[in-house]
């Protein structure tokens, strides 16, 4: 167990080092971060002034290893253009993301369960390839449209829901609700086929022989094992769902990690767009490991070993 | 099978028909030029609304030009950059995957690597960040997006592979003293081909709908050119008293992402493959 850990710990640094390489090249690959700053009609004593301010005349390797020695010391650098310290940026921005992410996974489990035990309990019946056609429509919806919908529908045809921000709680819940669709296809397939094969497992049958009523067969026995990979799974969906929040943080005004970002690349103000990525791959790395470590302690197959 | 399971493949297989048929005739069927503007005829409702005409069937957007041969032209547009990307990424993935399949070891460590350090990559905000530096254009869109959309392809692949080679007729390859190029191009390949084909649908519903994102949010097919997230970014700003402006557009990239899903899963079942992740 510690050397799985200490393997995927490894493992997850060098991911997150090699993203953070790349999103460094690609960030300094065009030659015109100096200019952004300065606008189009700027002098080029100007921009030669600003590039040298912002250390952008250095040579590539060296700019990067300063910046990666100051990030892992938390220092991420100022924004170009905010002239802000990046990580309180960051750390302003992030929880509302989170926050949005939490609730977000919260619908999707809440959704995605019950629909996956109903259609694997009624396999291949109507019902069955309906809840599927379901989840592939869900699939299917642009999430900035559904947005733009759900705005139209429940903020301004029936009021009920604020249709842009988050200065109430409410203001959460339509964003949430489109977030939501980006991991409800997923979960809810995993537990169908978790379903389908657990009732037909051999555990089930002796639930039956027992004579146990089916609602404790399906969830007590069946539902218990069949939970394992969704619950594992919605850890990486939690990260797929926080890398999504751009395009629903923008449709919905709210000012959290996805928009900071869009509103970065759009100015070119690369230190915030770095810090974002690389906060996102920690994110994912994290995610990815908490998930093999819950799917390891949640089975007792995996964790004698 | 049954009639209804073979239901999915047939609706989604007349949608995509469809799609391509739209795709190639699309602008001679259409009824005005898209790009064509008429300022005195902004907003005109579809047909089935009050104040419809027959003369504009989806009626006309804020600058006057037909909804329905924007949308002819947009589905083109759409698929166009589905399967530029699927090609590409097609190419990338499956490499990467039989290459780390084929040979384990080692060079399997790599490629699962290259995998995870790919799906770290939060995709729309590396994506945004390239079109942004490298200009917006339709290839922009389709290479970025073909670039960074391969992980389903390489994840399949490589299990795929990993299964294939374990089967006889591979040995009996091997045995026959034909090599590794032959062994992956002739035995395996074809063999995986099934599971690929799958993949390609699902990432071409993803893809057209991360392009269409990119276009809402400013860095994607630049105007004029109707790209259906574009005419959803453009009409919004009018969605609250005209919602079908924004409605119609959608609705058609939903179908056409929808179709496209639900072929691939009739293609699943009956080649009987697996759909990745």
């Amino acid at each position: 167990m510690l050397r799985f850990l200490l393997r995927s710990l490894l493992l997850g640094a060098l991911v997150c080092l090699t993203v953070l390489i790349a999103s460094f090249i690609l960030s300094r690959a065009s030659g015109n971060l100096a200019i952004n700053i300065a606008g189009p009609e700027a002098s080029p004593e100007a921009i030669a002034k600003i590039e040298h301010q912002l250390g952008l005349d250095r040579p590539l390797p060296v700019q990067f290893l300063d910046w990666a020695g100051r990030a892992a010391h938390g220092d991420l650098g100022d924004s170009f253009l905010f002239h802000e310290k990046v990580s309180s940026l960051i750390s302003t921005h992030f929880p509302i993301t989170f926050r949005l992410g939490m609730l977000a996974i919260g619908i999707a489990i809440v959704v995605a369960l019950p629909l996956g035990i109903t259609a694997a309990l009624w396999e291949g019946t109507a019902l069955d390839i309906a809840i599927g056609s379901v989840a592939l429509l869900g699939q299917a919806v642009p999430g900035f449209w559904l947005g733009l919908i759900l705005i139209i529908w429940f903020g301004i045809d029936l009021q009920w829901l604020p249709i842009a921000g988050v200065a109430t709680w409410q203001g959460y819940v339509l964003p949430a609700i489109v977030l939501s669709f980006v991991a409800i296809p997923v979960m809810l397939r995993l537990t169908r086929s978790g379903m389908v094969d657990a009732m037909r497992a051999d555990y089930v049958r002796t639930a039956r022989a027992k004579g146990l009523s089916r609602g404790s067969i399906v969830l007590k026995h069946a539902f218990r094992n069949a939970a394992m990979p969704v619950v594992a799974v919605s850890a990486v969906q939690l990260g797929f769902i926080l890398g999504g929040s751009v395009v629903v943080e923008v449709v919905f005004n709210i000012h959290g990690i996805g928009y900071l970002a869009w509103e970065s690349i759009g100015k070119g103000d690369f230190p915030v767009v770095q810090a974002v990525v690389l906060l996102f791959a920690l994110i994912f790395v994290g995610l990815t490991m908490l998930s093999e470590l819950m799917g390891a302690l949640l089975d007792p197959r995996v964790r004698g070993h | 099978m049954s009639w209804t399971r073979r239901l999915p493949l047939l609706i989604g297989g007349f949608i995509v028909t469809l799609a391509v048929l739209i795709a190639i005739f699309g602008p001679l069927l259409a009824p005005h030029d898209p790009f064509t503007q008429d300022l005195g005829h902004r907003f005109t409702p579809p047909a089935w609304l009050p104040g419809g005409s027959s003369l504009h069937p989806f009626g006309t957007d804020q600058l006057g030009r037909d909804y329905l041969s924007r949308l002819l032209l947009g589905v083109r547009i759409s698929l166009e950059i589905g399967l530029t990307t699927v090609v590409l990424s097609g190419l990338i993935g499956t490499s990467l995957g039989v290459i780390g399949g084929y040979f384990g070891g080692w060079i399997d460590s790599v490629v699962l690597f290259i995998i995870s350090c790919r799906l770290a990559i939060p995709l729309i905000l590396v994506a945004l960040t390239v079109v942004f530096l490298v200009g917006s254009s339709l290839t922009v869109v389709m290479l970025t997006i073909g670039l960074l959309l391969w992980e389903r392809f390489a994840v399949v692949a490589r299990s795929a592979t990993r299964q294939v080679i374990t089967l006889d007729y591979v040995a009996a390859a091997w045995c026959a003293g034909c090599s590794r190029l032959r062994v992956i191009l002739g035995e395996v390949l074809p063999n995986i081909v099934h599971h690929l084909i799958v993949v390609a649908t699902i990432d071409m519903a993803i893809a057209i709908l991360l392009a269409a994102a990119l276009s809402f949010l400013g860095l994607g097919v630049p105007p004029p050119m109707p790209s259906l997230g574009l005419m959803i970014a453009e009409a919004k700003d009018y969605m609250f008293f005209t919602p079908w402006v924004i409605e119609i557009p959608g609705i058609v990239l939903c179908v056409l992402a929808f179709g496209i899903n639900l072929f691939g899963d009739g293609l699943r079942d009956a080649l009987g493959a697996d759909r990745g992740r």
